[in-house]
């Protein structure tokens, strides 16, 4: 089976000047990943801010340019930014922000809200219309009488349902979520989440879901990439990852998620500072904060391969201690 | 920083050349200053004459070039009509230009500021309508029907002060009212809208929740972020201390530029006018470059944000 | 500027009943005379041919210079005998029409101008910046005197010239809210659904920066005749016989010993005018902006 979306070794480099005088730094973004979606699978991304998970979300839809590497949608190259193309592909590709209020017009009504990829991708007859937006509204649990309200007369976790209806008009293949429940209560958190997984399930959506919060993931992701100032540090499946975290980084992100009825014992503590991705640390970008970092993690740094079945780390002792190095 | 202040340098250059190339094409595109100067009924060779001495008769684009070339040597042309240095006889003007804008603008900062200040600091008070009304008013009245008026009372009716001439120092304060009432309320009006703005932001309430005196709140916080915008309009202020009063000196009939400029205009008398567009757009850019060079020190944001 | 029409919307969301209510309770006095007094304005200048009681040039030689209040002249004659009332409406047409024209034109091509500049940046936008940066340090006045000066005076080219006035403000604004709006939130949302650039501008960030853009006009407009009557009091503006409220100042100020009527009847109508527009102006920014409360 092919993947929905295949990314090779993505990078994007801002040059950052800091300072009056200096010279432009690059900060890399994102640096150097790849990945691949397959229909109807859900990829979750973890990482802390900064790691550069909004901007490979972006950079897969093709919003952001790419200034190296490739992104294959259906088999097919992104076509070039704000092109007609590209506009068309946007029915096929959607994306969930973090700030509903924001990615809402907030003169327009939620209804005319919904109908807009409607119009705009002349999908369905005009009569139709209404009908179709009464079925999102429904889909993604919004009373009827809602269609009429404006964005700043709805709850938070409402709006956020209008951006997701809004999204899911053009019956979208692929849904890039970035983070979208950071902005919503925890009591509205589960039931957001619920909703978008089972409309992934009825509906056959491909989904990357960007968050910085495990437990979220964990509950909606078949298979997780964790993130680490640009570039991806481990991935394996949901299950796995959480199970036997391999990555110190990974270790340290799941052990920090409490489980009920257990002790936060053997706890990983990170320490150090949190990663600035414009002073990126020789070697392993990880090793300031590792426990276990040797000499080699400061002058080299590492690179991702398989170290088990369907699973990769980019690190240099846990390849070591699993499989024998290929590099 | 300096990368900062020579790009704005480098648009400051660029818009004087702009000016200069709008004056030179309006003014050589309209019309043939030879008719207007010699007149109708004047014979062909007395014009062709006429137009060679001013070299009238070279293509227009040889015409600018020469133009430009001059003002790079600092040659501004002579006056067709006194056929004395435009340069000169503009720069002479000058004073007495300034004698009345310096004044209006010291009145404008003294009152202005402070009123608006005042008025914001005790919103919806007596105080604060009355600085509305009379910025309103001060901001509404074209200057030419303030200087109208003032001329019919203090003239005219009561006869107390002279209506037009530069001789004394008193002709000057009707002049100086004139032009300085309306910046007064546009400046009132500017500082009381900041000062608001300032006052509602989350830090001036920080400032007043963590215990400072109600008087350093205002002066040590609030103060300081109001100054941006209001810089802006004294920037303007200054820049326009040599084309702001136009409409005045023709009413009180001040022998300043502005009046030079009207003459001028009417007379076709090119070099004159386009030395005065100049001398006005340097006044205004440079004042323009002040303010934006003041910014990065007021406000450090903006500083940051330049370095980019 | 983001929040700025959040009462706005809220009001409309509520239906018509809540703007009527809100006008009738919440207006103050002196904007409700600035209303009334701009209504007023308006009706004059649409009848005004219906409502002058003499044509503009109808000469009344025998009572020149009479001083307002008789019953053949209201506002009294002019040094030719004609009839100031007759001509102060002419006027306040004249005026008005120049007036709403430029605040239009220069409303369109600004807002024009900074979408311009905000969708292709680059070459686009310097461009824009420059011109901006060219109108700020030019004084209007001078460069207006400049144009007709020597280009002579007609209407169209009054209206035409009036159109450029503060047209860098509305492109600095639109261009300024515009760019924000692209950079994160609606207009990006919109972008990302598929909308063409025109949809985007158009159905999206327009509606949403009209509030500010009408704010800005109700500057405008008040400056534009300002503007207008010191070019037609210098001579430059609009020229005789026809006739605008600059112009009949800039004649009355002959007669100003003898005759002070001739001058003061239109004065009194441009600060009339300035004065509602501004309060009425302020009052709506007021509503309009919930930061200022």
């Amino acid at each position: 089976m092919t993947p929905l979306i295949q990314a090779t070794n993505l990078a994007r480099i801002y040059q950052v000047r800091r300072g009056l005088f200096a010279q432009p730094k690059p900060v890399r973004a994102v640096d150097g990943v790849s990945l691949a979606v397959m229909p109807g699978e859900t990829l979750g991304i973890v990482g802390e801010s900064g790691s550069g998970k909004s901007t490979l979300g972006r950079m897969l839809l093709g919003i952001d340019q790419l200034q190296a590497g490739e992104v294959r949608f259906e088999g097919r190259a992104m076509p070039e930014l704000r092109t007609a193309e590209w506009r068309a592909l946007r029915a096929k590709m959607q994306l969930v922000y973090q700030d509903p209020l924001a990615a809402l017009d907030r003169r327009l009504t939620i209804a005319s809200q919904l109908a807009e990829p409607l119009e705009i991708h002349r999908i369905i007859p005009k009569d139709q219309r209404p009908a179709r937006v009464a079925e999102l509204m429904v889909a993604v649990g919004l009373r009827q009488d809602q269609a009429g309200r404006f964005p700043h007369e709805l709850s938070g976790g409402q709006r956020q349902r209008a951006v997701i209806a809004r999204a899911l008009a053009s019956r979208p293949k692929l849904l890039v979520c970035d983070e979208p429940v950071s902005a919503l209560d925890v009591s509205i958190q589960a039931q957001v989440v619920n909703m978008l997984r089972q409309l992934q399930e009825q509906n056959g959506i491909a989904m990357v879901f960007i968050s910085h919060d495990l437990k979220v993931v964990r509950n909606i992701a078949d298979r997780v990439a964790v993130m680490y100032l640009g570039r991806i540090v481990e991935e394996a499946s949901s299950d796995v990852i959480f199970r036997s975290p391999r990555h110190p980084y990974t270790q340290a992100l799941v052990s920090s998620v409490p489980v009920p009825g257990k002790l936060l014992e053997g706890r990983v503590i990170l320490q150090g500072e949190p990663p600035n991705p414009a002073n990126r640390p020789a070697g392993c970008a990880f090793h300031p904060r590792c426990s276990i970092a040797r000499d080699i993690c400061r002058s080299t740094a590492p690179v991702l391969r398989q170290i088990e079945n369907r699973r990769t780390a980019a690190c240099h002792i846990v390849a070591d201690g699993a499989v024998p190095v290929a590099a | 920083m300096i990368s900062f202040v020579l790009t704005r340098l480098l648009r400051a250059i660029i818009t004087i050349l702009a000016v200069v190339t709008f004056a030179f094409v309006v003014l050589r595109m309209s019309g043939d200053p030879a008719q207007v100067m010699l007149g109708p009924d004047v014979p062909q060779d007395v014009i062709d004459a006429f137009r060679k001495a001013w070299g009238l008769d070279q293509p227009v684009w040889v015409q600018y070039l020469a133009y430009l070339k001059s003002i790079f040597t600092g040659d501004f042309g002579v006056s067709m009509r006194d056929k004395a240095s435009a340069l000169d006889l503009v720069l002479e003007r000058v004073p007495a230009t300034l004698q009345l804008t310096i004044p209006a603008l010291i009145l404008k900062l003294v009152i202005g500021i402070p009123a608006g200040i005042y008025a914001a600091l005790h919103r919806q008070s007596f105080a604060d309508r009355g600085v509305i009304l009379l910025a309103i008013l001060g901001f509404t009245i074209p200057s030419f029907v303030m200087g109208l008026i003032l001329v019919l009372v203090f003239s005219i009716i009561l006869g107390v002060l002279p209506s037009g001439g530069q001789d004394t120092w008193v002709h000057g304060i009707l002049p100086t009212i004139t032009m300085s009432i309306g910046g007064i309320g546009i400046l009132a009006r500017f500082s009381r809208s900041a000062m608001i703005e300032v006052m509602g932001q989350p830090f001036i309430r920080t400032a007043s929740a963590k215990g400072l005196k109600w008087r350093d709140v205002v002066w040590s916080h609030a103060l300081p972020n109001a100054a941006v915008p209001i810089v802006t309009i004294v920037g303007f202020m200054v820049g326009s201390l040599i084309a702001g009063a136009v409409v005045v000196e023709s009413i009180f009939s001040w022998p300043g530029i502005g009046r030079l400029l009207i003459v001028s205009v009417s007379n076709r008398d090119l070099a004159v006018v386009q030395c005065i567009l100049l001398v006005i757009a340097a006044t205004m850019v440079v004042s323009n470059l002040i303010v934006d060079l003041l910014y990065g020190w007021l406000d450090p944001r903006l500083r940051s944000r330049a370095a980019h | 500027m983001a929040s700025a029409d959040f009462p706005a919307a809220k009001r409309t969301g509520r239906g018509d009943e809540g703007f009527i209510a809100l006008i009738r309770c919440n207006v103050p006095l002196s904007v409700g005379l600035g209303i009334f007094w701009l209504a007023a304005m308006v009706l004059i200048a649409i009848f005004a041919d219906q409502i002058r009681p003499y044509g503009i040039t109808a000469m009344d030689l025998a009572s020149r210079l009479s001083p307002p209040g008789n019953v053949k002249h209201w506002l009294g004659t002019d040094e030719l005998g004609r009839d100031v009332l007759s001509r102060l409406i002419q006027s306040i047409r004249v005026s008005l029409i120049i007036a709403f024209g430029a605040t239009i034109l220069s409303a369109v091509f600004g807002t024009a101008l900074g979408f311009a500049a905000a969708q292709f940046r680059g070459a686009v936008e310097h461009l824009v910046l420059a011109l901006a940066d060219f109108q700020a340090a030019l004084p209007f006045l001078i460069m207006s005197l400049a144009v007709l000066a020597f280009f002579g005076s007609s209407m169209l080219l009054l209206v035409c010239l009036m159109g450029f006035y503060g047209w860098e403000r509305y492109a600095r604004i639109a261009r300024g809210l515009a760019i924000s709006a692209s950079a994160q939130g609606y207009a990006a949302a919109a972008v990302q659904l598929g909308a063409t650039p025109a949809r985007v501008y158009l159905r999206h960030i327009l509606p949403n920066v009209a509030s500010t853009l009408i704010v800005s006009m109700t500057l405008t407009f008040p400056e534009i005749i300002l503007m207008e009557s010191g070019l037609s009091f210098l001579g430059l503006g609009v020229q005789p016989p026809e006739t605008s409220l600059g112009n009949m100042v800039g004649f009355g100020r002959e007669y100003l010993t003898r005759a002070p009527w001739v001058m003061l009847a239109p004065a009194a109508v441009i600060m009339l005018t300035t004065l509602s527009i501004s309060l009425v102006g302020d009052w709506l920014r007021d509503k309009l902006d919930p930061t200022v409360r």
